[in-house]
Parts: structure tokens; C-alpha cells; sequence
């Protein structure tokens, strides 16, 4: 089974870190993986993304044109990536601040209000985490839950274990509120 | 320190595998996209564990002195720099060449010319593998295509440096260098003693210590033309050898193989998936993926000329390694290029693309 994914939204909104931790939950379960970030003269605000490939046999190219899942957290990385979703595919998406939603009718779309829920939380630090909650529960069945917990204490440097419940509890909140929009 | 497997970028392997490899010093100066090297090492702070130096130069030019300077007492020493650095370093790599000193440099390549951009391209071939600075001489050049071998052939590098007596480039780009891949870092080795790197490479070095009163003079001046070019001479019997026992790649689907890639480094990952592609289309392809450019599989690719319909080489620079294709090749056959350049990073489908044009030229 493999699995190619783009993660793409405004610098600073931890998209590069919530791909990390996807990665290193699958080097935890054994699988390959490839981490590939846009990286250059970007900034928060500015946009950002992260192609990630899990698989369970050597990946070839960590450059990749079409998606199996887009997560895609603004509407500029929504205009970049849609079209590039595989047949069948996964589009997952917050719809705050999007004003042109998606129309693809041969894809499966899920929202996930994690900007608002990590508002209502009133820890918008957690914003990337609800959000990975959510992509975790639509992924195909790759991870255990153990892998993910470890993927966490993994990614995370030392000084901010303190807030590894925090975010276990964000992933949660994320795999409970997605909703599938068509 | 023990054999771990981690997830890492790229260049933050080249700092672990220094530390693990015995490295005796790092000389560098920021540049993207390769900072995270020294940044790595200023973070692991080996001068308290294995007591390697890890310094931030001045500038370029002073970190490839630095590195002559410990090169030429027999330290295992160390750069990296991208392309615009190099630029800078090729004079002193030149000296070192000439005064016949191991040391490893890694240069992460960006698009040039120029300042150009911080993003990933492989438009330096030409500098490193055919030269950079003055004079008749050759650096080892080896190319990683997976985070893993960024670690591999680090250690690799100082063994063929010291082998040889001579730097050896690490040459790779912003793909590899910024990506995170499973990697297994080896278990470390010691630091080498003077004593010992005496007695592994003989006493060439310059240690501050005279050995039945003769101490060994390190320069690469010398004024007298016959014997500038006696050794001259012995440096080209030496790249003789390199080019014999040296040469390194990896072929993949090249048995029954019509139309053949040749890629290096990132482009090689890039065309392995183009060979999965056309595969999956019915197009007979492979792909042989130089990892040593110099010495340059030379025997593989004629080998592989005489029995394939056209090769295609493919770089992220506008056509370079390409050439070296084109001399290697033994028959007469359509030679193509297809390479993006200016931090613009060709996608599997372009590549298809190209490769499907080639198999309709007939």
C-alpha cells in the first residue's frame, strides 16, 4: 500500500511539523517514508507545503505530480493542488477562509473546522493537530495508534513534551468533528 | 553512541555521519540550502564528546584554507557549501589537489548562475566534475540519491580521500539535502591518533613533528616545468587508477531494456518513477544512475549503447552530464536531454513525456 500526500497552507500553520509527524508515525511502523518540503524564501504568511509518501516498499521519486490526498488549508493551496488529486482520490480541507470550495465530483471531500474548534479549544497552537486527527481517521488503515503516539514523542523536541497531551488530545477532537461533504 | 534509525533531512545526516565517521574538523560558512549542516553540528557539540572542531569561518575562502591546513596534517577535515560557495572555494580545492591532501566537501547545489536562487538544481556538474579551479587535475565525485546514502558516503569519502590523496565531492542538491527520509545511522568510529593515521597512510603529513630529522613540506608550487610536469604526470596515473577501481552505479530494469535514462542524484529518483510509468505503459525502459560522476561509469553506458534504441539523459541543468553520455556511448544512436534548470524540479509525467517523444523520433 502506498500513499502520496500533499499537505499545503500559509507558513506558520504548522503544516511542515504535521507532515513530520505523519512521517515519522510511519518510520514507527516500520513503513518507508519520504518528507519533501516546498522550502525557499517563505515566511509566515506566505505559502507553504509538504509532499509526504508512505509505503510499504522503497519509494522511487519523492517528487510526485498527482495526489492520492490533499489537505489543503488556504484557498491558494486549494487553486495548486485540486486539479492535481488522483481519480478517486481525498480532498480534506478547513473551510475557513475559503471562498471557492471545491467541485470535483470523481474525488471524496472532508472538511475539518479545526481553525474554529482550536479557537473555541482557545489554543490556536493546536490548529495543525486537530487537523492531522482528522486526515488520520480518513487515511487508509496504515498507522496504529501506537505509531502515532510515538511519531508525537518522536517529532517533538524534549523542551515541548509538556505539551504532548495537549496534542493527543487535539488529534482526537480532529478525528471526531471531519465531515464528509459529498 | 549506537546504531539508530531516525527520520532526518538530508543535510542534517551529513553532520551526524561526520561525527560517526571520526571527522576531525568541520569549516564552513552559512549558505542556503545547505546551513543545516553546520547548524546540525553546532547543536550536537562533538567538541565535547569526540573533541572534533566545528567552526564558522569568515568566509568560503577561509574555510577551504581551514581545511587545507588540517588536511595537510593528516586530520580528517570537512566543508559544505552550495554553489555559489564552491565558487569561492575553487581556488583553494585546486591547492589541494596540487598538494595531494584528502579532505571531503559537500556542495548542495542551487540554481545559478550567479546568485541565482536557493532552489534545488544540478547545473554545477560541469564545475566540480571537469574541474572548478585551475590546473590537470580530478576530485572524486560522488553522487547520493536517498538521505540514507548521504550518510553512506560520508564515510565512504574520507576512506577514498585518504586512499587517494585527494578531496572528494559529496555532490548532491537542495531535493536531497532538504527532504527527510528513514535513515540508519552506523555506529560511530573514533577519531584517528596521529600515530595511527601514520601508520594507515603512511608519513606524509605535516605533524610538527620531524622524523629522522626531515620534516615533510606541504605545497603545490613548484617552479621547475620538468618536474611540474613529472608530477603532473604521476597525478594522471593516479586518475588512471580512480577511473579502473573506482567507478561506482547502479542500474535498474536495463536487462531487456529499448530506451535507456541515464540521471544522477535526485533526477535519478525522479526517473526511476518515469521507468515505473513506462513500464506500466508498455515502453521497455531502464535506468543506470552514475553514482561515482568522476571517475563516470564510462564501460556500463557503451556497453548498454550497443543494445538500446536511445538514451536519455536527464538533469536538472540545461546539458551537461549529458556530454559525458555522449562520449561514453559506443554506437551511433539518438542521444536526448531533458532537464529543467533555475530551481525548477522536472515531475515524473515531464519526464514520461520526454521519454515518449525519444521512442517516437523513428
Amino acid at each position: 500500500m502506498k500513499q502520496e500526500i500533499i499537505i499545503a497552507g500559509f507558513g506558520g500553520q504548522g503544516v511542515l511539523s504535521m507532515g513530520k509527524i505523519l512521517a515519522y508515525s510511519a518510520v514507527m511502523q516500520g513503513q518507508e517514508v519520504t518528507w519533501m518540503p516546498s522550502y525557499g524564501p517563505e515566511m509566515r504568511g506566505g505559502t507553504a507545503n509538504v509532499t509526504v509518501i508512505i509505503s510499504d516498499r522503497p519509494i522511487s521519486s519523492p517528487v510526485i505530480h498527482e495526489y492520492d490526498i490533499a489537505v489543503v488549508l488556504n484557498q491558494q493551496s486549494l487553486d495548486k493542488f485540486e486539479g492535481k488529486i488522483k481519480v478517486g482520490g481525498i480532498l480534506l480541507y478547513d473551510p475557513n477562509g475559503i471562498t471557492r470550495p471545491s467541485n470535483r465530483k470523481d474525488i471524496r471531500i472532508y472538511a475539518v473546522e479545526a481553525a474554529e474548534k482550536a479557537a473555541e479549544i482557545g489554543n490556536v497552537r493546536v490548529f495543525n493537530m486537530i487537523v492531522l486527527g482528522a486526515l488520520l481517521k480518513i487515511l487508509p488503515p496504515m498507522l496504529s495508534a501506537d505509531s502515532i503516539r510515538n511519531g508525537l514523542r518522536k517529532s517533538l523536541p524534549e523542551r515541548v513534551h509538556a505539551t504532548i497531551p495537549a496534542n493527543e488530545k487535539a488529534i482526537e477532537t480532529g478525528m471526531e468533528i471531519v465531515q464528509k461533504q459529498n | 553512541m549506537k546504531e539508530e534509525i531516525r527520520l532526518m533531512k538530508g543535510n542534517e545526516v551529513i553532520a551526524h555521519a561526520a561525527v560517526r565517521a571520526g571527522c576531525d574538523g568541520y569549516f564552513g560558512y552559512p549558505i542556503t540550502p545547505q546551513t543545516e549542516i553546520m547548524e546540525t553540528l553546532m547543536e550536537l557539540k562533538p567538541w565535547e564528546t569526540t573533541g572534533m572542531v566545528v567552526l564558522q569561518a569568515e568566509s568560503e575562502v577561509a574555510s577551504i584554507n581551514m581545511l587545507y591546513g588540517g588536511a595537510a596534517m593528516g586530520k580528517r577535515v570537512m566543508t559544505s557549501s552550495s554553489s555559489p560557495g564552491i565558487s569561492l572555494m575553487s581556488e583553494g580545492i585546486s591547492y589541494i589537489a596540487g598538494a595531494e591532501l584528502p579532505c571531503v566537501i559537500v556542495d548542495i547545489m542551487r540554481g545559478g548562475p550567479g546568485l541565482g536562487t536557493i532552489q534545488p538544481a544540478q547545473s554545477d556538474y560541469f564545475q566540480i566534475v571537469k574541474g572548478g579551479g585551475h590546473g590537470d587535475y580530478h576530485v572524486i565525485v560522488l553522487a547520493p540519491y536517498s538521505v540514507q546514502e548521504m550518510n553512506d558516503f560520508v564515510e565512504d569519502a574520507f576512506d577514498l580521500a585518504f586512499k587517494y590523496r585527494t578531496p572528494v565531492i559529496i555532490l548532491s542538491d537542495g531535493i536531497i539535502g532538504q527532504m527527510m527520509e528513514k535513515v540508519v545511522l552506523k555506529a560511530p568510529t573514533p577519531r584517528l591518533s596521529n600515530a595511527e593515521i601514520e601508520r594507515r597512510y603512511g608519513s606524509w603529513a605535516s605533524t610538527g613533528s620531524k622524523r629522522n630529522g626531515k620534516s615533510n613540506v606541504i605545497t603545490s608550487v613548484n617552479l621547475d616545468s620538468l618536474q611540474q610536469e613529472e608530477f603532473n604526470l604521476h597525478l594522471q596515473r593516479k586518475y588512471r587508477t580512480i577511473e579502473k577501481k573506482e567507478v561506482r552505479y547502479q542500474e535498474f530494469e536495463c536487462d531487456d531494456a529499448e530506451y535507456l535514462i541515464v540521471a544522477y542524484g535526485s533526477s535519478a529518483r525522479i526517473s526511476h518513477k518515469c521507468v515505473e510509468l513506462a513500464r506500466a505503459a508498455g515502453i521497455k525502459a531502464g535506468l543506470l544512475r552514475p553514482i561515482t560522476l568522476y571517475p563516470f561509469p564510462v564501460e556500463p553506458i557503451a556497453e548498454l549503447s550497443k543494445r538500446v534504441k536511445g538514451i536519455l539523459a536527464v538533469e536538472m541543468s540545461m546539458g551537461q552530464m549529458v556530454e559525458d553520455v555522449r562520449l561514453a556511448a559506443e554506437k551511433q544512436i539518438k542521444i536526448r536531454h531533458y532537464g529543467r534548470c533555475g530551481g525548477m524540479i522536472p515531475s515524473p509525467n515531464e519526464v514520461f513525456d520526454a521519454l515518449v517523444s525519444l521512442t517516437k523520433e523513428d
